[in-house]
């Protein structure tokens, strides 16, 4: 390292690149280890889990998905209302996002005028840095109030002849749950969509309008076929986002541990349990279980991100994105 | 004819739908931000930023432990997932057919999507179950994992911009691979990376869920960050979900500077990364 001092354009022959090369290898391992430490590091987190669940799985197998008790006490645990309330408070979040945040994708990348485009792309990505805690925060003393009052008797009003939209309304419910998740995970889709939009070739929208269509029919017929499976990936990133969110939710929905067909009614999801349990778990099955809820909703988000990128992928690759279902 | 017209016509109630969509997007953030101002400001004062919170019924506490074990615990998971981070993205974008990056970079997409409620779980395993006690040093490691791909990836893509002239220029004056990698490359690219640590500091800042499970939350000042600690997404939970008015109040206060500070974070990484852009044209 002694030739650091030199002049550094005069490269000084030997003792200098046989000083270099062990630099070089220095510092190429300090890479490889920082890079191998991601992968080590995944590795750990599924044996840890899988070790943590053992004594619940090795119990209550695949019982544990289909069991409905929840009760720490008589350490009985089954997880199939908290998967349902996980995936049917994710369904609904995705059923308001999705047009939502499509609309907003293709307004600014086909309608807007330029100069708004960016402001308006830049407060959705503000949204999305808002941290959970205060979406929940503000759910509970100002979404909630006016839910309860306003929203949800009109709903049962107009709707009531549907079994979802009956029954007592409570503030803290699954649909609640569903419209905060809805919030937060619209910028997500927002922004992936808006970038696969802006992945069309122009000559694609450019053909259309030449056939004498309208600028709507040319998005309809030319742009949002050729884009599709990198929008199907976005909404699918989107699910996997309302799939894990933990805050909001867990302050929202209510927490009971029950399957209902009202959406006024409270619910309860996998991490939501977690949150509101790990710290007062007293029983190692209790814990367990727990780590068994953990697992199986990792499981789930691998999978649906896994299929997210692909779909991505596949239309960043070319032009063959919109062909073929 | 008519049909044109109803053609036209349905064109332009759909661009009226994505309109009252973009409106519909738009507003959650004002009202948010509104909320937070009219119900937080009034309770900001110096004792909220100097005292520690006071049992319910006593006025005038602070939330000092909070701030303070917030930035310890974000600085200590920062010092362990920055350096990391940048390290396996510069390896990702130098070497880029190497099997490892491969493998790397798939790793880091799975690790970007799991929800920070299972981090923690992994966090609360390895670290607060064999130490048989909560501590901020867990809470640090959880939000280190979660900044870790952040930075990896912003830190591959900004690498792989420098273009490839630079590093053959210097590699053609002598300098020796690795210094090329820190002084030229690295360099060129700081700007960007630094943008991509502040958005992941920001986003970790206002992480609440693995938290709860590593750090838990104390009533004390502290700064041993093997015990228990407060932090201020930890205040809003607790203060939220408890039941007295005067906890509410603090809540929306707590939140108002969290929010400001995740706020200022964002903004002020993506000035950075405009500025970098005007100047390189």
């Amino acid at each position: 390292m002694a030739t650091t001092s030199l002049p550094e354009a005069v490269p000084a022959a030997g003792a200098k690149l046989e000083g270099s090369r062990t630099g070089d290898r220095l510092f190429r391992a300090v890479l490889i280890l920082a890079a191998l430490a991601i992968p080590v590091l995944m590795g750990f987190l599924v044996a840890e889990l899988y070790t943590g669940a053992r004594l619940a799985i090795d119990k209550f197998g695949l019982h544990f998905v289909t069991g409905s008790v929840w009760d720490p006490v008589a350490e009985k645990f089954g997880a199939f209302p908290l998967i349902m309330g996980t995936l049917l408070s994710s369904f609904l979040a995705l059923l308001i996002a999705v047009p939502l945040s499509l609309g907003v994708a293709i307004y600014i990348t086909e309608f807007s005028p330029k100069a708004i485009r960016q402001p308006i792309a830049f407060v959705i990505e503000l949204l999305a840095a808002i941290p959970s805690v205060v979406y929940g925060l503000w759910g509970i003393f100002v979404l909630i109030p006016v839910l309860r009052k306003a929203v949800f008797p009109l709903l049962r009003e107009v709707l009531g002849f549907l079994p979802f939209f009956q029954g007592p309304i409570y503030g803290p419910s699954m649909l609640a749950a569903s419209i905060i998740l809805a919030i937060m995970v619209m910028p997500f889709i927002m922004s992936v969509a808006r970038e696969v939009l802006l992945a069309v070739p122009g000559s694609q929208r450019e053909a259309a309008l030449a056939l004498g269509a309208t600028r709507w029919e040319a998005v309809m017929s030319a742009i949002l076929p050729y884009a599709r499976s990198g929008i199907i990936g976005a909404v699918i990133l989107g699910l996997g986002r309302a799939l894990g969110e933990t805050m909001a939710v867990t302050m929202l929905i209510g927490n009971r541990n029950e399957i209902s067909l009202s959406l006024f009614a409270p619910g309860y999801t996998m991490a939501a349990v977690i949150a509101n349990e790990f710290s007062e778990a007293a029983t190692d099955m209790h814990f367990a279980a727990l780590a068994y809820v953990a697992f199986l909703l990792f499981l789930v988000t691998v999978l649906v991100n896994a299929a997210a990128r692909l779909l991505i992928w596949r239309v960043s690759r070319g032009p063959r994105g919109g062909k073929g279902r | 004819m008519n049909r044109r017209v109803v053609r036209r016509w349905v064109s332009n109630v759909m661009v009226g739908l994505m309109v009252l969509a973009v409106i519909i997007a738009v507003l959650p953030l004002l009202f948010i931000l509104l909320n937070l101002i009219l119900k937080g400001a009034g309770s900001l004062s110096i004792a909220f930023f100097t005292r520690v919170p006071v049992p319910p019924g006593e006025t005038g506490g602070g939330v000092a432990n909070a701030i303070v074990g917030t930035l310890l615990i974000v600085g200590v998971a920062s010092l362990i997932g920055v350096p990391l981070g940048v390290a396996a993205g510069v390896f990702c974008a130098e070497y880029p057919g190497h099997r490892l990056a491969t493998l790397t970079r798939f790793v880091a997409d799975v690790m970007n999507g799991t929800p920070s409620i299972v981090v923690g779980v992994f966090a609360w395993t390895l670290i607060v179950a064999r130490q048989k006690h909560f501590s901020g040093f867990a809470g640090s490691c959880a939000l280190a994992m979660l900044m870790i791909p952040m930075v990896m990836r912003t830190t591959e893509e900004l690498v792989k911009l420098v273009p490839n002239s630079l590093r053959e220029a210097a590699l053609a004056l002598g300098y020796a691979r690795w210094r090329t990698s820190l002084r030229i490359v690295l360099r060129t690219a700081l700007p960007g990376i630094v943008t991509g640590t502040l958005l992941s500091v920001a986003r970790v800042a206002g992480e609440t869920a693995p938290l709860l499970l590593t750090a838990l939350g104390s009533q004390y000042f502290s700064l041993d960050i093997n015990r228990p600690m407060a932090a201020l997404p930890l205040t809003v939970f607790q203060y939220a979900i408890g039941p007295y008015e005067e906890w509410h109040r603090y809540a929306w206060a707590a939140a108002l500077v969290l929010i400001l500070v995740v706020l200022t974070l964002s903004i002020l990484a993506r000035l950075a990364t405009r500025r970098r852009f005007t100047l390189n044209g």
